[in-house]
């Protein structure tokens, strides 16, 4: 009964969109597609700046003392005479991590890709809530304009690590930052609530509203790994939304939670943080994996190895990240018996994170490799996980760890999985949706120079900081310069802020392509890449409902090279002896099959 | 654009079986686990404090007023049971049952908050504050936050009741009641582990 309401629901969407005024179409809509659009332009500004930030900590790590470039209009509280303070330096770094993580990475894959991709490729009209869908869009700027401003409070923005360590972070005196903390904290807080509305609305959607046919097992990879996500987001989030409260009372209204000097424990604050940290980490990139996945099956022209396997590992993945945080902790004093633990169920993560790796290269193997821009990128992620997984296994084991704790060993192996892993995996979807999104081509051409660059110049930034970590550079240090052991490497910190200066160059250059195939890319067709999940089924950009009529689905979402068509994909709303009738007639009867193919 | 309308009305297909529950209610399911985890860092934090303390904490009864707080307690529960009569109530059509028992519950839980706030009123005045102690920090952290959902609970019940007021809601269609009922027994559940482990032990 209630799916028919849902469905009766469905369509009055499509005659009201017409002749609405501006804002309630771009602005305060509730079309899935248009909030995904609105969180992609929000998340980009966040990651320039991001990048801004990253580029002045490069500045200060390879010139220490010198006066920043432009600086000279800074103020004096923050970069006399354009040389830059310690305590803005950590500024620096909290708040490079915190954009980066929270506003950028995370809305990119979740804000962007669950949104525009879940209705679509489960062939629904819209999300099951859409008005929380816009709340929880509109929750997520303020967040955003809060942290932006922190920077220009007395006492300058958070500057306690994007872990916000207490003591540091819980006592003013400590580290010199009141309002930029607690600025820090609420807006993380509204952050966490529109994700989790966010959550809600992914969660509901996929159990509820998958089109007819389309049971779990026909779900594409990347609606799999954005629905585990969401449940990550959902379990995940309110623990950190507890232990910033709790972190706000203990600046504002006199609590000692995380004060040892008043009976508080800061151990509690890492426990707490890190119950939230770990899974975080997956979230930043499993919806990654889903859309590599679809990525590299489309490049191949071959359906995804192992589907089944993919989901599972997804699943695994997602229940052990609950179940590893301790080991961001190992040089907290913990009992050695239950380091092993976390270090035993950390170690795990990797069998099910390689099973993922091959599957990917079982599903290249003997296909017929098209390397469009995102399958580039796509190949890249691949490579890139690999070694920041690798890396991974380093820092799982305890013993190793403690050496290599807080150097810039850390610093090189969360860039590996961070940028090399998620950000690759973004730009990939940003270039294979873009038709979707926008009904414009990216030129190819300009798209795999950015990808040569990207490859090169990440790794020639971040490859040379596991060096710098082996060799004793501390994670979060001001001037590489004050100790002699980390001033002989400093011609590596030099190169390193050269790269980094070239891939900052390489972002923009990206902006260029992107604003400039939004106005004057070549119109793109309903499918470039012959792809077979239904959103490329719709026209590009897909209008308001998404569909003239729902679409049914008759198999699996990767049925490319499929021995009965002519041609080498075959769509999930597509029957072979209905697109090729010189094949033989599917023998089924079920009453799905004789629904025929929609459109 | 219109005729472009009208083709959709064909699609009368039903979407593949998700839950056989409809959405508003797995919302509120999904929602709740969010919750649940919200509470358990509180909780689990003042769990892992009291038991790390050094100094010793107070004995039930020494600082709390737990006979007010336990009469509190019994109110709340009542407002569960008012809860559960509005939906029985419209699930058998009746619509002055409805409107009485949703007035009811949203009439009762204020009366909860009430009292919680003139408890909070005596501590302070006898100089109990967030800032005494651990004691303090997850006393007022933890009611206050249950006594924040209890607030958002009786504003959404003020709203709902007076949707059923206007016959918002029928024997066939009352979604929202029941899914307001999911977030008031959830609030009251999580009051019940609260008076234990705050109050009594």
């Amino acid at each position: 009964m209630a799916t028919i309401v849902a469905e009766a629901t469905g369509t009055p969407i499509l005659e009201e969109e017409h002749g609405r005024p501006f804002i309630r179409k771009y602005i305060f809509s509730t079309d899935h597609k248009t909030i995904g659009i609105q969180f992609l332009f929000m998340s980009l500004f966040f990651l320039l700046v991001g990048g801004l930030l990253a580029l002045l900590i490069r500045y200060q790590l390879a010139w220490p003392g010198r006066p920043i470039p432009l600086g000279q209009g800074l103020p004096e509280t923050v970069a006399p005479a354009g040389v830059m303070l310690p305590e803005f330096y950590n500024a620096l770094v909290t708040m490079h991590g915190t954009f980066m993580v929270f506003f950028a990475i995370m809305p990119l894959l979740v804000g962007v890709y669950a949104n525009y991709l879940i209705p679509l490729q489960i062939g629904a009209r819209d999300m099951a809530f859409p008005r929380l869908n816009m709340a929880s869009f509109w929750i997520s700027v303020p967040a955003g304009l809060i942290m932006l401003a922190s920077f220009m409070v007395e006492g300058g923005a958070a500057g306690a690590g994007w872990t916000s360590y207490a003591p540091l972070s819980a006592r003013p005196d400590l580290s010199g930052v009141s309002l930029g903390q607690q600025m820090w904290i609420v807006s993380l807080v509204l952050l966490g609530l529109g994700s989790i509305l966010g959550a809600v609305n992914y969660i509901t959607t996929v159990t509820n509203m998958r089109a007819p046919g389309m049971t779990w097992f026909r779900l594409p990879l990347s609606v799999w790994s954005l629905f585990i996500t969401a449940i990550l987001v959902l379990l995940a989030m309110p623990v950190l939304s507890a232990a910033a409260i709790m972190l706000l009372f203990d600046q504002t209204i006199g609590t000692n939670f995380f004060l040892a000097s008043q009976g508080g424990q800061p151990l509690l604050w890492q426990h707490l943080f890190w119950f939230f940290g770990h899974p975080e980490v997956y979230i930043l990139i499993l919806p990654a994996m889903g859309m590599v996945s679809e990525i590299i099956a489309n490049g191949s022209r071959k359906p995804i190895f192992g589907y089944r396997s993919m989901v599972f590992a997804i699943i695994a993945i997602a229940f052990l990240g609950f179940i590893v945080w301790g080991h961001h902790m190992f040089q907290s004093g913990m009992n050695p018996a239950l380091a092993m633990s976390f270090m035993i169920s950390t170690l795990v993560i990797a069998v099910p994170s390689a099973i993922k790796v091959f599957n990917w290269m079982a599903t290249m193997w003997e296909g017929n490799i098209h390397l469009h821009t995102p399958m580039l990128f796509a190949v890249g992620f691949v490579m890139l996980f690999v070694i920041g997984g690798l890396s991974g296994v380093y820092m799982a084991a305890t013993p190793v760890d403690i050496f290599i704790h807080d150097t810039y060993f850390i610093v090189a192996h969360i860039h590996y999985v961070l940028f090399g892993g998620s950000l690759f995996a973004i730009f990939g979807a940003i270039y294979y949706w873009f038709p979707k999104m926008f009904g414009r081509m990216i030129n190819p051409t300009v798209g795999k120079i950015h990808f040569a660059l990207t490859f090169v110049l990440f790794n020639v930034t971040f490859f040379p900081m596991h060096g710098l970590g082996m060799g004793g550079m501390m994670r979060r240090i001001y001037d590489p310069e004050q100790y002699e052991h980390i001033a002989g490497m400093q011609d590596t910190n030099v190169l390193v802020s050269l790269a980094a200066i070239g891939l900052f160059a390489t972002g923009l250059l990206f902006l260029v392509i992107f604003l400039y195939s939004l106005f004057r890319g070549k119109p793109a067709p309903a499918n470039p890449w012959n792809a077979t999940t239904l959103e490329w089924q719709t026209p590009s950009p897909p209008k308001h409902g998404n569909w003239k009529e729902i679409p049914v689905v008759y198999h699996g979402p990767y049925e490319y090279s499929h021995p009965a068509m002519d041609r080498d994909w075959l769509a999930q709303n597509e029957r072979p002896d209905v697109v090729s009738p010189a094949h033989q007639p599917a023998t089924g009867s079920t009453p799905l099959q004789k629904g025929g193919a929609s459109e | 654009m219109t005729s472009h309308a009208a083709t959709i009305e064909t699609g009368v297909r039903r979407p593949e079986r998700g839950l056989g529950v409809y959405d508003k209610k797995v919302g509120m399911w999904v929602f709740l686990c969010s919750e649940v985890m919200f509470f358990t860092g509180l909780i689990g934090s003042y769990i892992i404090l009291r038991f790390g303390a050094s100094s010793t904490w107070p004995m039930p009864g020494e600082v709390l007023n737990v006979p007010v707080t336990a009469v509190n307690t019994f109110i709340l529960i009542c407002s569960s049971m008012t809860m559960v009569k509005a939906f029985a109530a419209i699930e058998h059509g009746d619509q002055r049952g409805l409107r009485l028992f949703l007035l009811a519950t949203a009439v009762i839980g204020a009366l909860f908050v009430s009292v919680q706030v003139y408890e909070y009123r005596e501590l302070i005045h006898h100089g109990f504050l967030p800032s005494s102690g651990l004691y303090g920090a997850t006393f007022f952290t933890m009611t206050g936050f249950h006594g924040f959902h209890v607030t958002v609970g009786v504003i959404c019940m003020l709203w709902v009741t007076a949707r059923a007021f206007r016959g918002g809601y029928t024997l066939e269609d009352h979604q929202g009641v029941e899914v307001i009922g999911l977030y008031w027994h959830f609030v009251d559940l999580v009051w019940i582990i609260l008076f234990t482990i705050v109050y009594l032990i």
